[in-house]
């Protein structure tokens, strides 16, 4: 178990064996996504009171937990980096920012054309609306960090040190939109009576979520890959990978001087 | 050099303090930004003093994030340019020690006078007088912590040639929990209702950073020095 970790941190393994992962993880997301989309779409009866436009929930409820999930796991891999110095914590850090903010963003554009027929408008400044926007902007502000310093160790650490404050404040925060919101206004648009989830809309939901968190890690792995060649593009096997001693596979940005 | 951490402390304080008062032409320019954008919303909103009553909890929290935001990018710039950051570094002393001692004096230099100078603008605002104490008791609890969160911020960006902007976009979304309950304090203070609770959470926020951030701040020096 050990042997196979240490084995997974360092780059050339780490390559190597997600390469073989990465189709497998296509495969267990469509496994649950297209039973979770058939029986969430199809099967599961329109809601008494929303109608089908419940039905977005599948995909925004997911994302929204996604976010969340990814603030953290970004937080922990970037504390692994920080304390461990290991490169591969760093890369998984970095690559797993964007598709948090764009789970974020999905959270939020979804939950706009929900409210739309629900509320009647795109927007209410609705706790947890609002702390799902804060958290937009965290993410926008760990990636733009993330790239405003050049040397990539220094970025990697810079950013850890910025999500690890960031998940301290991330409850705070939350909380106190939560409690501006219930001071300044009664609940009369959020609040709908919340019958227990029948287990037919239920199950579709719990399909989603699994297929989210699957996902996830595929496009993770895809991106640290990617981001892997980039920062080794000068290493040896790198170069011997692509078969060319005096050129990068990135050739067409750069050329190495040999 | 100074022996005792404590004194290296106290050195580090007393010469921020100099420092800012050789240069007392810039000493003026937090307090005068935050009058400045205050005045721009009577003329922007409205002068009608119920909607001016309205807003200015709001407007005044507003104006003191962006004044402390400006000030604080020169909090660790010069020292870093110079090389006095490296040498704090490299002391045998605790760094979030000295840190935090640079974090006290740029509160001092810059969130003291927009304590003192909020009872003016209160005056120009048309609060009352329960609301005009509620602020100045928000802002005496609250201008540390924007001092010490955005310390961390500062650190973070402190080698970057443009971190301007930059910092903004780190620092604006952790100082919100300070915004809600400072400007909530002070709206519940102008409708005559007791503000003890909110009070209480920014004073536990303010421990909070107080414990924690000199470390964050330390350990984003020393990223930026490397």
């Amino acid at each position: 178990m050990w042997a196979f970790l240490h084995k997974l941190a360092s780059p050339k393994h780490f390559y190597r064996i997600t390469g073989r992962w990465i189709p497998w993880l296509w495969v267990i997301t469509l496994l649950f996504m297209v039973p979770g989309l058939y029986l969430g779409l199809w099967v599961a009866p329109p809601d008494y009171q929303q109608g089908d436009s419940f039905r977005i929930m599948y995909v925004h409820v997911p994302a929204a937990w996604m976010s969340l999930f990814i603030y953290v796991f970004m937080a922990v891999t970037g504390g692994i980096g920080l304390i461990w110095n290991m490169k591969m914590a760093d890369i998984m850090a970095a690559s797993s920012a964007p598709i948090g903010a764009s789970f974020t963003f999905l959270a939020l554009v979804t939950g706009a054309i929900w409210g739309k027929p629900m509320w009647g408008t795109w927007w209410v400044w609705d706790a947890r609306l609002t702390s799902e926007l804060i958290l937009l902007f965290l993410y926008l502000g760990y990636i733009a960090l993330q790239a405003a310093i050049e040397e990539p160790r220094t970025a990697a650490r810079a950013a850890a040190i910025l999500a690890i404050v960031g998940s301290v404040n991330i409850p705070i925060i939350h909380y106190s939109v939560e409690w501006w919101n219930t001071l300044h206004q009664g609940p009369t648009v959020t609040r709908m009576d919340k019958p227990a989830i029948h287990p037919s809309m239920l199950w579709p939901l719990l399909l989603m979520a699994a297929a989210f968190q699957v996902y996830f890690f595929t496009v993770l792995l895809m991106r640290a890959r990617t981001e892997l060649l980039w920062r080794e593009r000068r290493a040896r096997w790198v170069r011997e990978m692509f078969g060319n001693s005096t050129r990068t596979p990135f050739s067409n940005t750069e050329k190495v001087v040999t | 050099m100074a022996k005792s951490p404590l004194a290296a402390f106290w050195a580090v304080l007393q010469r921020d303090l100099r420092l800012a008062f050789r240069h007392r032409g810039e000493l003026l320019n937090p307090p005068l930004f935050f009058l400045m954008v205050v005045s721009l919303y009577p003329l922007g909103v409205s002068p009608e003093p119920e909607i001016l009553r309205t807003i200015a909890p709001g407007v005044i929290w507003i104006a003191a994030l962006l004044a402390a935001l400006f000030s604080l990018e020169n909090l660790f710039k010069a020292d870093f340019l110079d090389g006095t950051l490296e040498q704090l570094a490299l002391s045998p002393h605790p760094l979030p020690l000295l840190a935090a001692g640079k974090v006290i004096a740029h509160w001092l230099i810059s969130g003291l006078p927009m304590i003192i100078l909020a009872p003016v603008l209160a005056l120009l605002l048309t609060m009352s007088k329960d609301a005009t104490l509620a602020l100045v008791m928000t802002l005496a609890l609250g201008t540390p912590l924007l001092s010490l969160i955005g310390a961390v911020g500062t650190a973070l960006t402190v080698g970057l040639k443009r971190g301007g902007v930059l910092l903004t976009l780190l620092v604006l979304p952790l100082y919100i929990p300070v915004l809600i309950f400072a400007t909530n304090a002070v709206t519940a203070a102008t409708a005559g209702m007791p503000i003890s609770g909110q009070l209480y959470f920014l004073g536990s926020l303010l421990v909070l950073a107080a414990t924690l951030a000199p470390f964050s701040i330390a350990a984003a020096i020393r990223i930026s020095l490397s």
